[in-house]
């Protein structure tokens, strides 16, 4: 550490341990997220401020199924047992869904109600959700993660590579990057290969043209809250096993989740998963302290002294708020021309 | 009794009444033309036809049948087939997803009507990878055509369908619903440019403030001195 060679080795291995691997992995579950936001933004015309609480409920249903597994002596060693009960999950949190939809938004999509006003409701389901959350499982911080903590350890990797600075990679951030990346998938999949999926897009592009095509409307609207059940339940668990779970916290991830979508651009999918890793690598870029890097890279004589970090890491959400800023002064529509919301 | 029948019609917006017991028809094979100046109801009489808004009183009958109470999408599938005027295609969708969500409700083959349509619209095979935002305001009413005509509607309403069009488009666009008539179709149509329409028409109605002012065929309407001074422009 204090010899005096530039070791540009080492210093990325830091930057992979301590920037690349959570900044994808965070990124990939703001995906999952976003994703969601967007599909309801496609398909029901409203910016659903919801999506956090909802991820945290989807979190709870999967704290508690895995609970109960665990509890049964029901697990198999080495694969956290969070990801055996995920589709039982899926299950409630999309009913869940549906039951909101029915008893709150489908009224107000009767109606013709304007945007705004769907949106206020959905700060209502927010704040039930969440209280529904705190009243089940507290409102402290849990984690839920068993089976096989690394895919490899510091010490494996040191062990193997000779470095002196380790990269360790978590199964939740491997779980996280991989399952994003095939949801990710699937959900374009569904939606530019598959009818059904066609018939959402096109539902989203032109209602009433899709009336007239004998698409159902109602059908539409809950295959979109099947699909968003999944995406959050699945982003839940996955931030979860990542971070441990609190449920302020799942209710705060909801800045990052719509700057994401803002900066892609409003009800662009592809928009939304860039934004997400947009948003994420900002964060974790700016508020890392690059003391131990700059160490690596420059002489001895330059060493910094401070710890050389841009912003606390207790302003991260402020990232989130600057950067939204930034986007609608700049580029309202996004960086994939998403739509500027304007109520009809 | 008529192949399609709205009979005495009564029809609101709210509070406010917009048709008066107007009635239209149309014949298998028969193009008619529903003319008229702003706001007479041209419109709502189609989407009162569509089950798009109810009626508060008269009939809807489809070859004999009552569909009054079906809705828009039962009534789709019993062989109507809607083009509206603006907002007829899906956007950001491309030409041929336009055409397979216009047979969204059809369970065998839609290929062979695909086929028909590019057979129809040459230039929408070329296309048929583009987006439908990214065509010109001909192609595009080809693409709301074709995506209608995926239902193998046997009638087909049309709602102004040459506004905002050039001379020469206008032209073809009647001369493709002419075939589409002559293809055993019935074609109900609203339609701005009267003088046109009324000459290519089998049957005319002059709908003035919801009510029926003038019916006849498409001839005896553009003679009618009356029809003529006010609604043709001399």
């Amino acid at each position: 550490m204090t010899s005096d060679s530039i070791d540009i080795i080492n210093a990325f291995a830091l930057l992979t341990n301590f920037v690349l691997l959570p900044a994808l992995s965070y990124g990939s579950q703001l995906a999952l997220g976003a994703l969601a936001v967007t599909l309801v933004y496609s398909v029901l015309r409203f910016s659903n401020f919801a999506q956090g609480d909802s991820m945290a409920f989807g979190t709870m249903i999967v704290i508690l199924l895995t609970g109960f597994m665990i509890s049964r002596g029901w697990t198999i060693s080495g694969i956290p047992t969070a990801l055996l009960v995920i589709p039982i999950a899926i299950v409630f949190t999309s009913m869940y869904l549906l039951t909101m939809d029915r008893l709150i938004y489908r009224h107000y999509r009767k109606i013709k109600a304007k945007s705004i006003t769907i949106v206020m409701s959905s700060i209502g389901v927010m704040f039930v959700t969440g209280g529904i959350v705190r009243f089940v499982l507290g409102a402290t911080a849990q984690k839920f993660e068993d089976g096989e903590r690394f895919i490899f350890s510091i010490r494996e990797f040191k062990a193997y590579t000779g470095l002196e600075q380790g990269i360790a990679f978590k199964t939740s951030q491997f779980l996280t990057i991989t399952i994003a990346f095939l949801l990710v998938a699937f959900v374009f999949y569904f939606l530019q290969k598959t009818k059904t999926g066609k018939a959402m897009r096109a539902y989203s592009d032109n209602k009433e043209l899709a009336l007239l095509s004998g698409i159902d409307p109602d059908k539409m609207v809950q295959i979109t809250w099947l699909l968003v059940g999944a995406l959050t339940t699945i982003a839940g668990a996955l931030y979860g096993l990542d971070k441990g779970f609190a449920p302020q916290q799942y209710h705060l991830l909801l800045l990052p989740i719509f700057a994401s979508v803002i900066v892609g651009g409003i009800g662009s999918p592809i928009g939304a998963i860039a934004g997400a890793f947009l948003v994420a690598f900002s964060e974790i870029l700016l508020t890392y302290a690059y003391k131990k890097f700059l160490i690596y890279l420059l002489p001895l004589s330059m060493h910094p002294s401070s710890l050389v970090q841009l912003i606390g890491t207790e302003y991260k959400y402020a990232i989130s708020f600057v950067i939204l800023v930034i986007v609608l002064l700049i580029k309202p529509t996004g960086l994939f021309k998403g739509k500027v919301i304007v109520d009809e | 009794m008529a192949y399609l029948e709205g009979k005495n019609l009564v029809a609101s917006y709210g509070v406010v009444p917009i048709l008066h017991e107007c009635s239209v028809e149309v014949e298998k094979g028969e193009l008619a033309v529903i003319v008229g100046p702003n706001g007479a109801g041209k419109s709502t009489v189609m989407r009162v036809l569509l089950g798009m808004l109810n009626a508060t009183s008269g009939s809807v009958t489809l070859d004999g049948k009552d569909i009054s109470m079906l809705s828009t999408q039962d009534r789709i599938s019993h062989g109507l087939a809607f083009v509206p005027q603006t907002k007829n295609v899906f956007p950001s969708m491309t030409v041929e997803e336009n055409l397979q969500m216009g047979g969204f409700i059809r369970q065998d083959d839609i290929n062979e009507t695909i086929e028909e349509v590019y057979a129809l619209f040459p230039i929408l095979y070329d296309k048929r990878k583009q987006l439908a935002e990214q065509l010109s305001g001909g192609q595009r009413q080809q693409v709301a055509f074709g995506r209608a005509m995926m239902t193998k509607p046997s009638i087909m309403l049309l709602d102004e369908p040459t506004a905002g069009v050039s001379p020469i488009v206008m032209d073809e666009i009647f001369s493709n619903i002419l075939d589409v008539r002559n293809a055993g179709m019935a074609v109900l149509m609203v339609e701005q440019n009267a003088q046109q329409a009324l000459n290519i028409a089998d049957k005319g109605y002059v709908l003035v403030s919801g009510r029926n002012e003038h019916t006849g065929t498409g001839k005896e309407l553009i003679n009618n001195p009356e029809v003529r001074k006010k609604f043709l422009g001399g």
